[in-house]
């Protein structure tokens, strides 16, 4: 009897994770293996009604890939690092946003409720929706924006366009930060609920200013929420595609080619999935080498901060 | 070490799983059936104002088919942008309609995916056979040589849409028929916030349609008789220039239109900011935005002699819709019966009327409704001036190469920067390496 | 916004009650909060005010205020796409996402939070590693999959909201497991065991004690699943049809051949938002009710 019980304790863990893995493995890892196996295919439009038979190619998907020389390889390195840039400044901008409105919010004042409401507003509406009224707001002719730079504050010389060009990477950053912003806001006020009110009452006694509690008591306390929510972030605004779909369409200039719009271009727009596979795996080649090493250097972080 | 052991795990685990689910080889391609003969699925593109307003239009239609054959028929409108992703899965999976809308140019891609069902004689007979529609359209069907792989069901050119006020207000008394003529009636409007012509720069497949008309006029294919992608020929490159010209060197269309995509051109036109636009068939949208019809006249698109035809005188890309049939179809025999009513005199009589464009069947073709002044000039250059865009396999990658090209240069002509022969040329030239072969 | 909570009196000197904050604190937030709200706000007074204009005003130059007011774009929006349907689709597949997947990421979390047992870095690993992957890299493959359950067992998953679901649900699952393990974890153990005391198992230990005291985690899980869910366009605009589309792409259909019809888009998206706003306000009570407060203490 002992033993079935001990058994059934042992189980439970397992029992408890068995519809979490099953689930990934049907709609994430299984799919990811049928993609892996794509990339090594010359897998173009004339293999797709019985992509089985399409001839392996190898490495060569990989090799036209990674060939930055070559106007392929060029462009995705292009795409990459634009990518980076894009990423860590929304992961940044966000985070920064997020936590010092919820800490600002964290204690009570008229209005809080609203404003509470107010800053959850961007994520309670559809992408699409708000995507495509940054959109109409960009417009170089009649939109909000160069109303108001050009013709009310006279800052700019000519109307500047928001979505060609350079200044693409500026619009689709900002669209990005207002959209996952109160994500982070969400996540961290949740925290915040989670610190003891009378750590802050000990400190304040001890004479430390609010920038100090801030510090010593806020910040380290959201700790373990902050490694995921940073690592979220930097994995969402990686893989976005919704946003440059909706404000650039299928071809976004260069300035903001996301990975995502870039591999989306090479395989579903000119029918060649085997290349947008090869960049597909590449991507998570190096997502997995960063996620890897930012939970190794966090962890560790953290264990000594514990100890 | 425990990454790596959980690496290897998850790799057997989920190869394990891959093949016991029996994804990993893909579907065979079924043959057509006749398994469910009362039955058929169709995916429409939309072609009216908005997908509901299809649903009225094509409801009524599909009730009357469903009397004459006893055939009961499952519509879905699927929205342009939609539409090829929804037609690539399902071709990958082989699990689709029985009959489909396609745009025209996609005719030559989709037949090499071996998805949809070909036309051979039998079949075409079946319809009422080749010599029933106007030979442009059915070369836009397919690969040369090769069994057409749909039928046409709304054609479609392009015309020189003009502001007839605008005109007359800088006194000119007829439409341009050259290119010269163009650019100096555009000069004579374009000042005091108003423009000679507008264009949809960041619109691909526009800057496409544009840029392949104009190559003709320039002797350029941008394709070879091999299939090789040609982007940086002279005549390709003068082509492409002419049309970016227009705004960087003639100052005739204005800047903002460089990020136009979703057709404020027309909007542009109807309320009288811009003089001319080219476009396919622009009436009701022109209606739409409250502009009457006897305020815009409608001209051939110019070329070079002021006379189109054909070769250098082409003036127009022939644009369109094919209606197809999937090759996995459970009712063939329905299938073949419900393309044979779509494509029937009256229908295409009927259901061209509707949308604005022309019968691709000549028969139909005798009607009032394709005698007004916009429809007589877009049946005219159909028949006399148009020609298909290269019915390659490849169209896509082209589409999307080229049109970024066009679209990338137009930004470059806003902002000011020069464009040259060389500018245009060189990205033309990465344009072209982009086309994997 | 002035501060309400309440002040000590002054002591000596100039120093203030050490519990009140300092007058720059107040006066940093009151700017950061209003100009932050602006920015958040900006766009939606852009939709409030476009949905309220007739189309030619829209698709003229921008003003801040519309020079006629018409409430027709709120009429039009029901026949141009058929929006009801669409909302309630995505009303099904959104809840029902955010339900499964919480359920199941709360049961993943509290394995991990609460036990030793062999694989756990393993499945942390992997089920972390999905969210990885490029939408665009298994949309092809997923679909397939799909297509094959369906052929082989008659259960039909492309074209349903059943796999819409299924498919998101598996997407905000990773996350949501990994942030509610980092709840969990900061719910103290003693709870449970006062629990086990009181002659709970482990499951009741989970929902009497450690469910509630981490519900702000909770929430703010579920509202990412159910805003993963609410906003996805590419696998939604593949994996429906007609009759199961969802707003995120039905939304598109104001965007016609022709024509955009902005004010219907502006307009349809704030009345398919008002529900979703009102659903927020009502969670956020539970959000900061801070029901751990006490527990914790």
């Amino acid at each position: 009897m002992r033993t079935v019980a001990r058994l059934r304790r042992a189980g439970l863990p397992y029992l408890l994770l068995l519809p979490a893995l099953l689930l990934e493995l049907l709609v994430h890892l299984v799919p990811m293996v049928i993609g892996i196996v794509m990339s090594f295919k010359d897998l173009t439009q004339l293999f797709l009604g019985n992509w089985g038979a399409a001839p392996w190619k190898g490495l060569g998907n990989y090799r036209v890939t990674v060939d930055v020389d070559a106007p392929v390889g060029a462009t995705l390195l292009h795409s990459f690092v634009v990518t980076c840039a894009f990423s860590v400044l929304t992961v940044g901008l966000c985070w920064l946003l997020g936590t010092a409105a919820a800490i600002f919010l964290q204690e009570n004042f008229r209005g809080r409720g609203l404003l509470r409401a107010v800053f959850l507003t961007p994520y309670a509406l559809p992408i699409y929706a708000a995507v495509i009224t940054w959109a109409f707001m960009f417009q170089r002719d009649n939109g909000l924006v160069n109303h108001v730079l050009h013709d009310q504050l006279h800052l700019t010389d000519g109307r500047p366009f928001w979505l060609l060009g350079d200044n693409s990477f500026l619009a689709l950053l900002v669209v990005a930060v207002w959209k996952t912003w109160p994500f982070a806001f969400l996540v961290v006020m949740a925290a915040l609920q989670n610190i003891p009110k009378d750590l802050y009452e000990a400190a304040a006694l001890d004479g430390a200013g609010m920038v100090r509690q801030i510090r010593r008591i806020t910040l380290p306390s959201l700790r373990p929420i902050n490694q995921v929510l940073v690592l979220v972030l930097f994995l969402w605004s990686f893989n976005d595609f919704n946003t440059p779909y909706v404000l650039f369409g299928k071809a976004a200039p260069e300035a903001a080619d996301l990975l995502s719009i870039h591999i989306y271009q090479s395989s579903f727009v000119t029918w060649n999935f085997g290349t947008g596979s090869a960049m597909s795996v590449l991507l998570l080649l190096f997502l997995l080498v960063v996620t890897a090493g930012y939970l190794l250097a966090t962890s560790r972080g953290r264990k000594h901060a514990d100890a | 070490m425990r990454i790596l052991r959980a690496a290897i795990v998850t790799a057997t685990v989920t190869a394990l799983a891959a093949a016991a689910s029996g994804c990993g080889g893909g579907t065979s391609p079924g043959g057509a059936g006749d398994d469910s003969p009362t039955t058929l699925t169709y995916w429409a593109s939309n072609q009216g104002p908005n997908v509901e307003a299809d649903k009225k239009i094509l409801g009524p239609e599909l009730k009357k088919f469903e009397r004459q054959t006893g055939i009961k028929v499952k519509l879905e409108v699927i929205p342009w942008p939609d539409l090829l992703n929804r037609i690539l899965t399902a071709t990958t999976s082989g699990q689709g309609p029985d009959v489909l809308n396609i745009g025209n140019t996609w005719s030559a891609s989709l037949q090499a995916t071996g998805a949809l069902l070909p036309w051979n004689k039998e079949n075409l007979d079946a319809i009422g056979g080749r010599d029933r529609f106007l030979a442009p359209a059915l070369d836009a069907t397919g690969v040369a040589g090769k069994d057409p792989a749909a039928i046409p069901l709304y054609s479609l050119a392009y015309a020189l849409y003009y502001n007839k006020r605008m005109f007359q207000d800088a006194g000119i008394s007829k439409p341009p028929a050259t290119w010269d003529e163009l650019v100096a009636d555009g000069k004579r409007i374009s000042k005091k916030g108003k423009w000679g012509l507008g264009a949809e720069g960041g619109q691909l497949t526009n800057n496409i349609h544009q840029a392949f008309a104009l190559g003709k006029q320039h002797g350029a294919d941008f394709f070879d008789r091999s299939g090789r992608p040609t982007f940086t020929s002279d005549g390709a490159v003068a082509a492409v220039k002419q049309y970016i010209d227009f705004m960087a060197k003639d100052k005739i269309i204005a800047p903002g239109n460089a990020e136009y995509g979703q057709n404020q051109s027309l909007r542009d036109f109807a309320t009288g900011r811009t003089a001319m636009v080219l476009w396919q068939a622009a009436a009701t949208t022109f209606a739409a935005d409250g502009m009457k019809p006897d305020e815009w006249g409608v001209a051939p698109v110019p070329v070079p002699s002021g006379t189109p035809g054909t070769g250098r005188q082409t003036n127009s890309m022939l644009a369109g819709i094919n209606i197809a049939v999937f090759k996995n179809t459970h009712n063939l025999h329905g299938a073949r019966k419900f393309v044979t009513f779509m494509t029937s005199d009256s229908e295409q009589r009927l259901l061209n009327k509707t949308y604005g464009s022309i019968p691709p069947v000549t028969a139909a073709q005798q009607d009032p409704a394709f005698n007004r002044q916009d429809t007589k000039v877009l049946r005219e250059t159909l028949a006399r001036s148009a020609t298909p865009l290269p019915q390659i396999a490849e169209e896509s990658q082209f589409e999307t190469s080229v049109g970024t090209a066009v679209k990338d240069l137009f930004a470059d002509a806003a902002a000011g920067h020069p464009v040259t022969t060389a500018s245009v040329k060189a990205r033309l030239g990465k344009a072209e390496q982009q086309m994997t072969k | 916004m002035p501060s309400d909570t309440v002040r000590a009196p002054r002591t000596a000197g100039r120093r203030r009650s050490p519990t009140a904050p300092p007058r720059s604190f107040l006066w940093t937030r009151r700017i950061f909060l209003t100009a932050l709200a602006g920015f958040v706000l900006l766009p939606v007074y852009v939709m409030l005010s476009s949905s309220l204009k007739p189309l030619e005003d829209v698709s003229g130059a921008f003003r801040w205020l519309p020079s006629e007011l018409t409430v027709r774009p709120y009429l039009d929006i029901w026949h141009t796409v058929p929006l009801a349907r669409y909302f309630t689709n995505s009303l099904i597949v959104a809840g029902s996402a955010t339900l499964c997947s919480v359920t199941v990421a709360v049961f993943a979390a509290y394995a991990v939070s609460r036990y030793q047992f062999r694989g756990k870095r393993i499945f942390t690993v992997t089920v972390l590693s999905t969210q990885m992957f490029p939408g665009i890299l298994f949309l092809l493959p997923l679909f397939l999959i799909y297509v094959n359950i369906g052929n082989s067992t008659g259960v039909a998953l492309y074209g349903s909201r059943g796999g819409l679901i299924l498919t998101y649900l598996t997407f905000s699952l990773p996350f949501s497991i990994w942030m509610l393990t980092g709840y969990f974890a900061s719910v103290p153990r003693e709870l449970d065991e006062a629990a086990y005391v009181d002659g709970c198992g482990p499951l009741g230990a989970l929902f009497r004690v450690v469910v509630p005291a981490a519900l702000p985690g909770i929430i703010a899980v579920a509202v990412y699943a159910f805003m993963t869910a609410w906003g996805e366009v590419l696998f939604a605009s593949v994996m429906t049809n007609d009759t199961t589309r969802t707003l995120s792409v039905g939304l598109q259909g104001y965007a016609t051949q022709n024509d955009v019809y902005w004010n219907q888009v502006m307009a349809a998206s704030l009345v398919v938002s008002v529900p979703v706003v009102a659903g927020f306000l009502l969670l956020q009570r539970y959000l900061v009710a801070g029901l751990t407060a006490g527990a914790v203490k």
